[in-house]
């Protein structure tokens, strides 16, 4: 299976091709440019670097959100844009779940959390199962000698306050005695908060790892398909990110029927 | 030369469209999703719920006006899509698939400017029309006196210093109780009423021969309704519609004429919004008669925000050999006659 991922959900444009065990190209760029300058000419020249075949790829990972709503629409329109001429399915990877794959195979819980402004973070916590242990007893089901789901989700991606977050953290810690890997930009936005709440043993991601990367997307996408199969995928005109947040002026004018009411 | 077929994408505003168009004035779809419902409910566009409702239709557009036109992605020899101007967010969107579609199918990609657009309309119905001609591009977001020196080549001799035409018709629209979208509302209503009833200022500009005013205009009417309440007189809104209606007409037919009499125009074209507005294009047209200059508008559904004019414009740019690549950006203020 190949698979072209996206990334274009936070600050960093990322694009990668997934063809089954082998990351053919990961392209990762964190800089001033906006996503529209950037990513179509880096998918342009991962094409032509890898002279990939479009018709080859069997799917179009994207990570489908929560993220910056503007960066998630870039990458939603270019992977639709994309599925519709080639005719091909499209996986929507939760965000946070793609930024969980960064540290695939950790016994810490690994919490990655966008900057969602005004001490909210958009975060989810996850663990992975024990992976080694099952590849000998079932034999090589996929790439990761893995049947089921690696990734266990111990709180699905959210909008929450940091210190709710930190909260929810420590209980979990303590409840499974391990230790905790926090990342993304919202833990750098809020590291001082972090500090002052979170009370478990945890440590920081590194530059390298901390953030957006679409070889994680396309990691993560070839999972929910193996796992889930059709239930996972979604045609390119079904396709529309996954804010998690209602526009502002939806938001407000609920307040006042509400209020009314 | 063989047919050129250009897919044609518009999500400027609150309109996602996508149009199939040959040689530049054979529209073969025009298919337009309006999301005036969703936005009715808000008073007005509001660009995030826009941005949302482009992104959830824009591949169903797309594909409908390839089914209309009988025709697939096979077929397509270039991608034309509005990169400008307009709300930033919707824009992306049209620019990313369409970047993304070009991309993918290694077709030609061009980025044209959205009053360049209003103003190709008029080429579809009016096979014999060519530049050069004058044009009054007026919308919710526009109000353009605009020399058509040739395709793709343009002079801006006048423009509105606050707001666009078709903002002013929305605002007093809302103040009047007619609702939203004012465009069509005021003019329904201004059909009952007496243009003479009441006088509001011209929106001109002191000491500029073409340019536009109208938040004056605006002020003038919501003045009047205000002294009105305060004296608890009753207040015809037939009137009030028809006077201000009269009032932005007159300024507009003015200007154009003056622009007709100074560049010697034998033709003049009107487009955008505005220019289904009946009593403009009523007034327009008999100046012009008078004037013996020959008069063109589209119809209305080539007025509103569309893309068969995207593609019609993108036409003529491709025969100038002119494309755009991967980096096209949305640019939300771009000028016309810019790149």
């Amino acid at each position: 299976m190949k698979i072209l991922a996206i990334d274009s959900s936070g600050m960093p444009a990322s694009v990668a091709v997934l063809e089954d065990g082998l990351l053919t190209a990961e392209y990762t760029v964190h800089y001033q440019r906006t996503h529209s300058q950037t990513l179509l000419p880096m998918m342009d020249e991962v094409r032509t670097m890898l002279g990939l075949d479009l018709e080859s790829v069997d799917a179009v990972a994207i990570a489908g959100g929560p993220g910056s709503f503007t960066g998630l629409r870039i990458g939603s329109a270019t992977a639709k844009g994309i599925g519709m001429a080639i005719d091909r399915p499209l996986i929507n990877v939760p965000t946070l779940e793609g930024m969980a794959y960064n540290f695939y195979g950790t016994d810490c819980i690994v919490a990655p959390m966008m900057d969602a402004r005004r001490s909210q973070v958009f975060a989810g916590i996850y663990s992975f199962r024990d992976v080694a242990g099952k590849r000998e007893e079932k034999g090589n089901e996929d790439t990761f000698g893995n049947r089921e789901d690696p990734l266990e989700i111990l709180m699905d991606q959210e909008p929450v306050d940091v210190k709710e977050l930190c909260a929810r953290l420590d209980a979990l810690a303590k409840k499974l005695g391990r230790k905790v890997l926090l990342m993304g930009d919202g833990a750098v936005s809020y590291r001082s908060l972090i500090e002052e709440n979170l009370t478990a043993v945890h440590s920081y991601a590194p530059a390298h790892l901390n953030e957006q990367k679409a070889g994680s997307v396309a990691a993560r996408a070839m999972d929910l398909a193996r796992v889930f199969g059709e239930e996972k995928m979604e045609s390119a005109a079904q396709h529309r990110p996954v804010y998690l947040r209602v526009s502002q002026a939806e938001r407000i004018r609920a307040e006042k029927e509400n209020g009314k009411g | 030369m063989s047919d050129v077929k250009i897919l044609a994408i518009e999500s400027s505003c609150d309109e996602t469209a996508a149009s199939v168009v040959v040689n530049g004035r054979d529209v073969r779809s025009n298919v337009i999703s309006s999301q005036i419902d969703i936005h009715t409910l808000y008073g007005g566009v509001v660009p995030e719920i826009a941005s949302r409702k482009h992104i959830e239709r824009i591949n169903q557009v797309v594909q409908e006006s390839l089914d209309k036109a009988q025709m697939t992605l096979d077929d397509i020899d270039a991608i034309g899509v509005t990169y400008g101007p307009g709300l930033v967010g919707a824009l992306l969107v049209g620019v990313a698939e369409a970047k993304a579609i070009a991309w993918a199918r290694n077709l030609p990609l061009i980025g044209v400017h959205h009053i360049e657009g209003h103003i190709s309309a008029n080429y579809i119905e009016n096979k014999e029309l060519e530049p050069p001609f004058g044009c009054l591009v007026v919308s919710g977001g526009h109000t353009h006196l605009v020399l058509v020196k040739d395709y793709g080549e343009y002079e801006i001799l006048g423009k509105t210093a606050d707001d666009a035409a078709g903002e002013a018709f929305d605002k007093v629209a809302r103040a009047i109780g007619l609702g939203y979208p004012g465009g069509p509302k005021v003019d329904k209503a201004a059909k009952e009423g007496d243009p003479l009833a009441i006088e509001f200022p011209h929106g001109k500009v002191r000491g500029s021969e073409y340019d536009f005013s109208f938040s004056g205009l605006k002020s003038a009417v919501l003045n009047f309704l205000n002294e009105k309440r305060m004296k608890g007189e009753e207040i015809s809104v037939n009137d009030v519609a028809a006077s201000f209606q009269k009032s932005v007409v007159d300024v507009l037919v003015e200007h154009s004429m003056h622009a007709v009499n100074e560049f010697g125009f034998k033709k003049f074209a009107i487009a955008g919004g505005v220019a289904s507005n009946s009593a403009l294009r009523a007034a327009m047209e008999e100046a012009c008669r008078r004037r013996h200059v020959e008069f063109y508008r589209p119809s209305p559904i080539l007025c509103t925000d569309n893309a068969a004019m995207i593609g019609a414009a993108a036409y003529y740019d491709y025969l100038k050999g002119i494309r755009s690549d991967w980096s096209l950006n949305a640019v939300p203020n771009l000028k016309l006659g810019e790149r």
